[in-house]
C-alpha cells in the first residue's frame, strides 16, 4: 500500500462530508424521518440537472439552488399528497421521489449533450477525482469544511428547538416553537448538505452518511448531545476505515473470494458506506450482547 | 411518423418481446405492491432494490471464475435474489435487536448494501474489456436488451406472482388489515409475511432489467397508490394497480422507442407518475376533487339543518313569525351563509319569507322537516348522555333517523327520559306517523 498526499485529502474530504451529514442525520433519525433523507437525496437530481442546463457549468449557484428547491419540493409535495390524498407517509414520499428521480435521470441524459456530466458520477460520486486540484488545498475540502461548520453552528444555536420539535411536537407548538418551521429548516439543511456531499460521495451514498453514524451513535449514548458527539466519531472512523479498506484490504479479499488477481483499488465512497455499516452492525451485536448479559432492557455499549 | 406506427403496430419481433416483458412486469409489480402499500411497507421495495447490487456484482465477478457467462441474466438474478433476501434479513435483525425505528433500518440497509455494491462495481469497471456495461443495464434498466428467454422468465415470474396473489387473496387481505386478528385466529402470519416479501423480491428481480434497481420501487408504489383513489374494494384496487403498472410500462417503452437515447426505466416511472397525478385529482373514491365536492355538500346540509333547527327553536319560544336577528342570535354563524340558506329554503317551499320585514315562518312541509330534525337531535343527545358506554359504536351517521339505528323500545325509553329530565324542552312527535 502506498499512501500519498492524495489519500490524505480523500480521507479528509470523506471524513468532513460524513461529519457534515451526520449532524442533520441525527435529527432526521429522531424525527423518524430517515427515509426523508433518502427521498431528498434522490429528488435533488432534477434540481441539479436543471441547474446544469440553466448555467451550463458544474459548480455554480444555480445548481445548488435548484437542488435545494427540489429537496423542499419533495418534502412539501409529499406532505400535501399525504394530507389531501390520504396516502400513507412512506408511499407518498415514494411516489414523489421516484418520479423526481426518474425526471432527473432523463434531464441528465439531455444535459449530457451540453455539459460533461455522467449519471454514474452523480449517483456514486468520484471522491478520487474530486480531490485532484491544482490548489494547495482542494476546493472540495473547503466546501465540506464550510458545510460542516454551518451544520454544527445551526445545531448548537437551535439545539433546544430541534430537540423539543423531535420529541414532543405538541409541547413545541404550545410553547411557541414553530416545529413546522424547524422541520422545513431541517429539510433545507439536509438538501444543502446532500448537494455539497453529492460531488464527493454521490447522491445515494449520502444516505449512508446521513443515517448510519447517527444510528450507530444511538447504540452508544442515550442523550442527544452524546449521540451527536458519537455520530461525529463514527463518521470520522468510517471515512478512514473505508478508504484504507478500499485501497488495501478489500481488493485482496474480493480477489481471493472470486479467484482473480487483477482487481484494483475500490471506490472509496462505497467502501466508506460499507465500513459505516460494518461499524453499525458490530455495535449492534455488541449492544445486543451487553444487553443479554446485563439483563437490562436497554443497555448501551458503553 | 412511420417509426411510430411500426412501434405501435408491433411490427418488430423485438418490440413485441420487450413490450410484453415490460407490461407483465408492470402488472406483477402493481399486484404485489398493492399488498405492500396496505401493509405500509412501500419503501421496503426501495431498500430491496438497492440491496440487490452487491449480489449482482459478486455474481458477475464469480461468473468468470466458475466459467459461466457473466452476462447470463438468470445467474445475475440469483445473486440479486440472495443479496435482496440478505438485506431483508438485515432489516429484520435491526428491528428485532435495537430500538431503532423501521425507517432507520430501511435507510441503513439500503445505503450500506448499495455502498458495498458500488465498491465492487468499481473493481469491475477497472477490468479490461469494458465488461461493466452489462451491469449498467441492470442499474438504470434497459428493457430493449431483453431477449426472448428473458421475456419467458418474466412471464413465468409474473404468472407466479399473480397466481400466489390470487390464491392467497383472502389471507393477504387479512394480513394487511388485521394482523393481530389473523394471529389469534391461528393463521400462519409469519409465513404469509415471508411469502409476501418473497413475492416482492421476485418482482424486484424481474424489474432489474425493465426499470433497473434504482427505480424498481416506483412500480411497486406508484400504481397501487394511484389505484387507491379509485376504489375501496381491494379486488378492484389490485386489478386497477396491475392495469396501471402494465399501461405505464407500455407507454414508457413506446415513448422510448420513439425518442431513442432517453432511459426507458425513467420514462416508465414518469408515465406511472402521470397516472398517479390524474388519479389524485379525479379518483372516484378518494380523489381530491370528489372529496372536496362531498365535503361542500355535507357542509351545506349542516347549515340547512342548523337553520331549520334555529327557526324551530324560535317558534318553540312562542313566535310563529321569526326575524333574521333572532335566528342569527342562536349560534355563532356567518350572516350571508344564513341568508343564502333561508333564500334556498324559501325556494324549496319550506319557508314563507316577508322580504320587507326580514322575517319568515314555516310553510307546510317546513314544519314537519324541522320537527323531525329537532326530535332526532334531542333524542340523540339524551341517548349519548345515558348510554355513553355503547353509544359510539351505534352512532354511525348523525343524519340517520334515530328509529333507523335504535329499536323502537329504546326510542320510547329515551322519550320517557326526556320527559322526566327536561320538561322544558319537549321532543316533538314523529311527524311521519301523522302522514297519510
Amino acid at each position: 500500500m502506498i499512501w500519498t498526499e492524495l489519500d490524505t485529502w480523500i480521507v479528509l474530504t470523506g471524513a468532513l462530508t460524513a461529519m457534515a451529514c451526520a449532524v442533520p442525520g441525527v435529527f432526521l433519525l429522531l424525527n423518524k424521518q430517515s427515509m426523508l433523507g433518502d427521498a431528498i437525496s434522490h429528488a435533488v437530481l432534477p434540481g441539479l440537472a436543471i441547474g446544469f442546463l440553466v448555467s451550463g457549468s458544474r459548480d455554480s449557484f444555480p445548481m445548488l439552488l435548484g437542488a435545494v428547491l427540489a429537496g423542499l419540493f419533495t418534502a412539501v409535495v409529499s406532505g400535501v399528497i399525504e394530507r389531501r390524498g390520504r396516502v400513507e407517509t412512506g408511499a407518498s414520499l415514494g411516489v414523489v421521489f421516484c418520479s423526481l428521480f426518474a425526471l432527473g435521470l432523463i434531464l441528465i441524459r439531455i444535459a449530457a449533450d451540453h455539459v460533461d456530466l455522467d449519471p454514474g458520477c452523480v449517483l456514486y460520486g468520484a471522491l478520487e477525482l474530486a480531490v485532484i486540484d491544482s490548489a494547495a488545498v482542494p476546493r472540495i475540502v473547503w466546501q465540506s469544511t464550510a458545510i460542516l461548520l454551518l451544520n454544527l453552528t445551526l445545531a448548537a444555536v437551535f439545539f433546544k428547538e430541534l430537540q423539543v420539535a423531535a420529541f414532543d411536537p405538541r409541547f413545541a407548538k404550545a410553547s411557541g416553537i414553530p416545529s413546522g418551521g424547524i422541520h422545513h429548516g431541517l429539510t433545507v439543511v439536509t438538501a444543502l448538505t446532500t448537494v455539497v456531499a453529492f460531488e464527493s460521495v454521490g447522491s445515494i451514498l449520502v444516505i449512508a452518511m446521513l443515517i448510519v453514524p447517527g444510528a450507530s451513535a444511538m447504540l452508544l449514548s442515550r442523550s442527544v448531545a452524546g449521540v451527536l458527539f458519537w455520530s461525529l466519531v463514527v463518521a470520522l472512523a468510517s471515512a478512514l476505515a473505508g478508504h484504507l479498506l478500499a485501497i488495501s484490504v478489500a481488493p485482496e479479499w474480493l480477489g481471493w473470494l472470486t479467484g482473480r488477481q487483477d482487481l484494483g483499488s475500490l471506490n472509496s465512497a462505497g467502501m466508506m458506506a460499507a465500513s459505516a455499516g460494518l461499524i453499525f452492525f458490530s455495535l449492534l451485536a455488541a449492544s445486543h450482547f451487553a444487553r443479554s448479559i446485563s439483563g437490562r432492557g436497554r443497555a448501551s455499549v458503553l | 411518423m412511420e417509426s411510430f406506427w411500426r412501434v405501435l403496430l408491433l411490427q418488430d419481433h423485438n418490440t413485441r418481446v420487450v413490450l410484453a416483458g415490460a407490461c407483465l412486469f408492470g402488472a406483477a409489480a402493481g399486484l404485489a405492491g398493492t399488498f405492500l402499500l396496505l401493509r405500509k411497507r412501500s419503501l421496503l421495495g426501495d431498500t430491496l432494490g438497492h440491496a440487490t447490487l452487491p449480489g449482482i456484482t459478486l455474481a458477475f465477478l464469480l461468473a468468470e471464475t466458475f466459467g459461466f457467462s457473466s452476462r447470463s441474466f438468470l445467474w445475475l438474478a440469483s445473486g440479486a435474489a440472495l443479496s435482496g433476501v440478505a438485506g431483508m434479513g438485515a432489516v429484520l435483525l435491526i428491528r428485532k435487536t435495537s430500538h431503532l425505528k423501521d425507517d432507520a433500518a430501511l435507510a441503513i440497509v439500503l445505503s450500506v448494501f448499495f455502498g458495498a455494491g458500488i465498491a465492487m462495481l468499481s473493481a469491475i469497471q477497472q477490468l479490461p474489456g469494458g465488461q461493466a456495461a452489462g451491469l449498467e443495464r441492470l442499474i438504470y434498466g434497459n428493457p430493449a436488451s431483453m431477449t426472448s428467454s428473458d421475456a419467458w422468465f418474466v412471464l413465468v415470474a409474473s404468472l407466479l406472482v399473480a397466481g400466489v396473489c390470487g390464491f392467497l387473496f383472502k389471507e393477504f387481505t387479512l394480513l394487511c388489515f388485521d394482523e393481530s386478528y389473523a394471529q389469534t385466529a391461528g393463521w400462519p402470519v409469519r409465513l404469509l409475511d415471508v411469502l409476501l416479501m418473497g413475492l416482492v423480491v421476485l418482482v424486484t428481480i424481474v424489474g432489474l432489467q425493465t426499470v433497473g434497481i434504482l427505480l424498481v420501487v416506483a412500480l411497486l408504489v406508484i400504481p397501487p397508490a394511484a389505484a387507491r383513489f379509485w376504489s375501496d374494494d381491494l379486488r378492484v384496487m389490485a386489478l386497477f394497480a396491475a392495469g396501471v403498472g402494465a399501461l405505464s410500462s407500455m407507454v414508457g417503452v413506446v415513448v422510448s422507442a420513439l425518442l431513442p437515447g432517453l432511459p426507458t426505466g425513467a420514462l416508465i416511472v414518469l408515465s406511472a407518475a402521470l397516472f398517479f397525478g390524474v388519479s389524485l385529482l379525479l379518483g372516484q373514491k378518494r380523489g381530491i376533487i370528489i372529496r372536496h365536492l362531498l365535503e361542500r355538500k355535507a357542509a351545506r346540509r349542516l347549515v340547512r339543518e342548523h337553520v331549520l333547527r334555529a327557526i324551530f327553536e324560535c317558534a318553540e319560544e312562542g313566535r310563529s313569525v321569526v326575524s333574521l336577528e333572532q335566528v342569527l342570535a342562536k349560534r355563532p354563524w356567518k350572516k350571508n351563509e344564513v341568508v343564502s340558506e333561508i333564500a334556498q329554503l324559501t325556494d324549496d317551499g319550506l319557508l314563507t319569507t316577508d322580504p320587507s320585514a326580514l322575517s319568515f315562518q314555516f310553510n307546510g312541509r317546513g314544519d314537519s322537516e324541522a320537527r323531525r330534525l329537532v326530535r332526532n337531535h334531542r333524542l340523540w343527545e339524551i341517548y349519548l348522555l345515558n348510554h355513553a358506554d355503547v353509544a359510539p359504536a351505534r352512532v354511525d351517521r348523525d343524519a340517520d333517523l334515530i328509529e333507523h339505528v335504535l329499536d323502537q323500545r329504546l326510542v320510547d325509553e329515551l322519550e320517557d327520559l326526556l320527559d322526566e329530565k327536561a320538561r322544558e324542552r319537549l321532543v316533538p312527535g314523529n311527524p311521519e306517523k301523522n302522514l297519510p
